[in-house]
């Protein structure tokens, strides 16, 4: 409700959020919205095509894999804590569709003065052309606003969230930016576990045609140690932080070990 | 979540997978009685705790006499066990698990974890058991085979068959062998594991197909629908402080160093932990209080980091999105006030009523070395720590 509330206030929200869906609530009004039983009667009264979901973990894929059958053509799932096996099983189901799942256990994604969709404080953001796509969400708004208080809006910022079976990867929201006629640069937060990073990286130093700025989280990581977000974990000796690292750096991606100089780092790229 | 080899196997008999008769036991006197129930000429007597290379480390044990048995239980129960995933300090044993000794022909690997990469759950298998996977991935990666389950449909026999042969078992076990990867595909699937492993997968010398010893880990997100499984949980085995702070519903991992760390979000945490690093200290701990961060939380959080001798400074960063800096402020004065600060404070608040945070922090009468920036947040607490 708290979240419902700050996204319909923020820019253009009040235009945007047309339905809300709970089972059993259906006919109902919340925050001038109206409510229904299921994403599809939803759709049917106001052509909705975009799904955020903030449903508990034990029921949130249920409500994604609903959202996919109903043809959203995105859906943002900001729940943390869902089974990865559910997470495989919903995947799976929804391989072949057109729907472009974001997250779960991710704060979501915002066009500065346009719309918000997620728990992102709005009032840190401003619009520009830098896009951000990142696992983690505190340390994405630390991005932002130094970004901001250098003075260089953001374009689009995606949290794809912390889990290790999840939606849009860094590779997928940086082809996106790179294909952006707002995006300038980008800045791509990463963090230890999986290879997400990795296979970024391979395909930035074929494709990408704009400057990328990189850090990744979790150097004093220890191994075997899930660090707060399921996906962060050093696992078989694989995922650790120096090899994301290296492999960003070859790629030509500017990276930096200090969180605070990240704003900076693509400051002084751009300046160039 | 973490579980021991008895327990393992306990689960994977039940999916009807060959094992080693065997019991576990908590004394020297039940395990002499275990050995002289199971009968036979040789026994193995092992410890139980979660970390591996427990033979190196000497708590595995053959025994070809009943008083054998006796004599290695009694050293290794109550034994300090360190090995090479302990860390120094060791491991207490209190569990053992006694069983029927038995021959080895040839010792393989099979396991199963969930791959990011293809986003689904692969099975791995290799002629080399015995040794950690990760040894092998690292020297001869061409001896390991893979292959990926299909969601829908699972672990297919073709597929069991297809690696039981890539690994060398005789075509005779083949079926036998399927039945048994096929098992273990559907414990690690029904239990929501993490990470299963047979290793050895041992060929015996009269040719029957068995596992010799069993690791499964678990999904901490899915526990919630396995009470049974909760139960299997060892706290003896767990970071003590790690256990108090999960009860408060914080997100506490203790580290080796001398500052503690108190932040919002585990992304940020872990750049926290990096930036002292970088400033030429080392974190304590990593602790993410998330999106709530009551007084109450706060202050449990300052007394786990306040028993830890090696403590000699503590930062707070805090980045208010939901989370308003105030609140966090007014949490930092309660916990202060209730738990009497030893050590230096440095305090970096940003985002959400950043101004009313910083303003109750400078009237508490508490003594907080304030810092604005990330960096300057490191390097004033990696000064204060010295």
């Amino acid at each position: 409700m708290f979240h419902t509330h700050h996204s319909i206030a923020y820019a253009k929200g009040k235009d945007c959020y047309v339905a809300g869906v709970t089972p059993g609530k259906g006919g109902q009004e919340v925050e001038g919205v109206p409510v229904y039983n299921t994403v599809a009667e939803a759709k049917q009264a106001t052509r909705c095509n975009v799904a955020v979901i903030y449903v508990p973990p034990p029921f949130a894929t249920t409500a994604i894999d609903e959202a996919v059958d109903a043809e959203m053509e995105v859906v943002i799932c900001i729940t943390e804590g869902i089974p990865v096996k559910d997470m495989i099983r919903t995947g799976d189901r929804m391989r072949g569709s057109n729907t472009i799942l974001v997250g779960p256990n991710c704060p979501g994604v915002i066009t500065p003065e346009e719309l918000k969709i997620g728990i992102m404080p709005g009032y840190i953001h401003r619009k520009g052309r830098i896009g951000v796509v990142s696992r983690s969400g505190t340390l994405t708004y630390e991005v932002v606003d130094q970004l901001s208080k250098l003075g260089m809006g953001q374009s689009t910022c995606v949290g794809i969230g912390g889990d290790p079976v999840n939606g849009l990867k860094h590779i997928d929201v940086m082809k996106m930016f790179n294909d952006d006629c707002d995006t300038d640069g980008v800045v791509m937060c990463g963090e230890i576990g999986g290879s997400d990073e990795e296979i970024c990286a391979e395909w930035i130093a074929e494709n990408m045609t704009k400057p990328v700025v990189g850090f990744i989280a979790g150097v004093t990581a220890p191994p075997g140690k899930r660090m707060g977000h399921a996906g962060a974990i050093i696992a078989g000796g694989k995922g650790n932080a120096y090899e994301k690292i290296a492999a960003l750096e070859a790629a030509g991606v500017s990276v930096t070990r200090n969180p605070s100089e990240m704003g900076k780092l693509m400051f002084d790229m751009l300046s160039c | 979540m973490k579980i021991h080899e008895y327990q393992a196997k306990d689960i994977l008999r039940q999916y009807g997978v060959a094992l080693p008769k065997g019991c576990v036991c908590f004394s020297v006197e039940e395990a002499v009685s275990i050995a002289e129930q199971l009968g036979g000429s040789q026994w193995v007597v092992k410890a139980q705790i979660h970390a591996g290379g427990r033979g190196k480390g000497g708590g595995v044990r053959l025994a070809d006499t009943i008083a054998e048995v006796r004599d290695h239980a009694g050293a290794i129960l109550g034994m300090t066990l360190v090995t090479h995933q302990t860390g120094p300090e060791g491991t207490k044993v209190k569990r053992l698990l006694v069983e029927e000794g038995v021959s080895i022909k040839n010792e393989m690997y099979v396991g199963l974890v969930v791959d990011r990469v293809s986003q689904k759950v692969v099975f791995m298998a290799s002629s080399e058991g015995g040794t950690e996977i990760e040894r092998v991935a690292a020297k001869a990666p061409e001896k390991i085979y893979k292959v990926v389950a299909e969601p829908s449909t699972g672990l297919t026999m073709d597929e069991a068959k297809f690696l039981a042969g890539a690994i060398g078992i005789p075509d005779t076990l083949h079926a036998e062998s399927g039945k048994i990867f096929q098992a273990l595909y559907q414990a690690f699937w029904d239990k929501d594991a993490s990470l299963a492993e047979i290793n050895p997968l041992i060929l015996t010398e009269d040719s029957r197909i068995m596992a010799l010893d069993v690791k499964i880990n678990f999904d901490d997100n899915a526990m919630y629908r396995h009470p049974d499984l909760q139960e299997l949980r060892d706290l003896d085995e767990e970071d003590e402080d790690e256990v108090t702070a999960s009860k408060f519903g914080l997100n506490y991992i203790s580290l080796d160093g001398t500052i503690g760390c108190l932040v919002n979000g585990a992304g940020l945490a872990m750049a926290t932990m990096d930036i002292i690093k970088l400033y030429g200290a080392s974190p304590a701990n990593f602790l993410d209080v998330g999106g709530g961060a009551t007084a109450e939380q706060v202050t449990e959080a300052f007394k786990i980091m306040l028993k830890n001798e090696c403590l000699k400074a503590i930062l707070v960063n805090i980045f208010g999105g939901i989370m308003r800096c105030d609140v966090i402020a007014e949490g930092l004065v309660n916990a202060a006030k209730e738990v009497s600060l030893s050590v230096p404070l440095v305090v970096r608040l940003e985002g959400t009523n950043v101004e009313r945070g910083r303003e109750i922090l400078n009237h508490s009468g508490i003594a907080v070395i304030n810092a604005t920036t990330m960096a300057d947040a490191a390097e004033k607490v990696a000064a204060a720590g010295v």
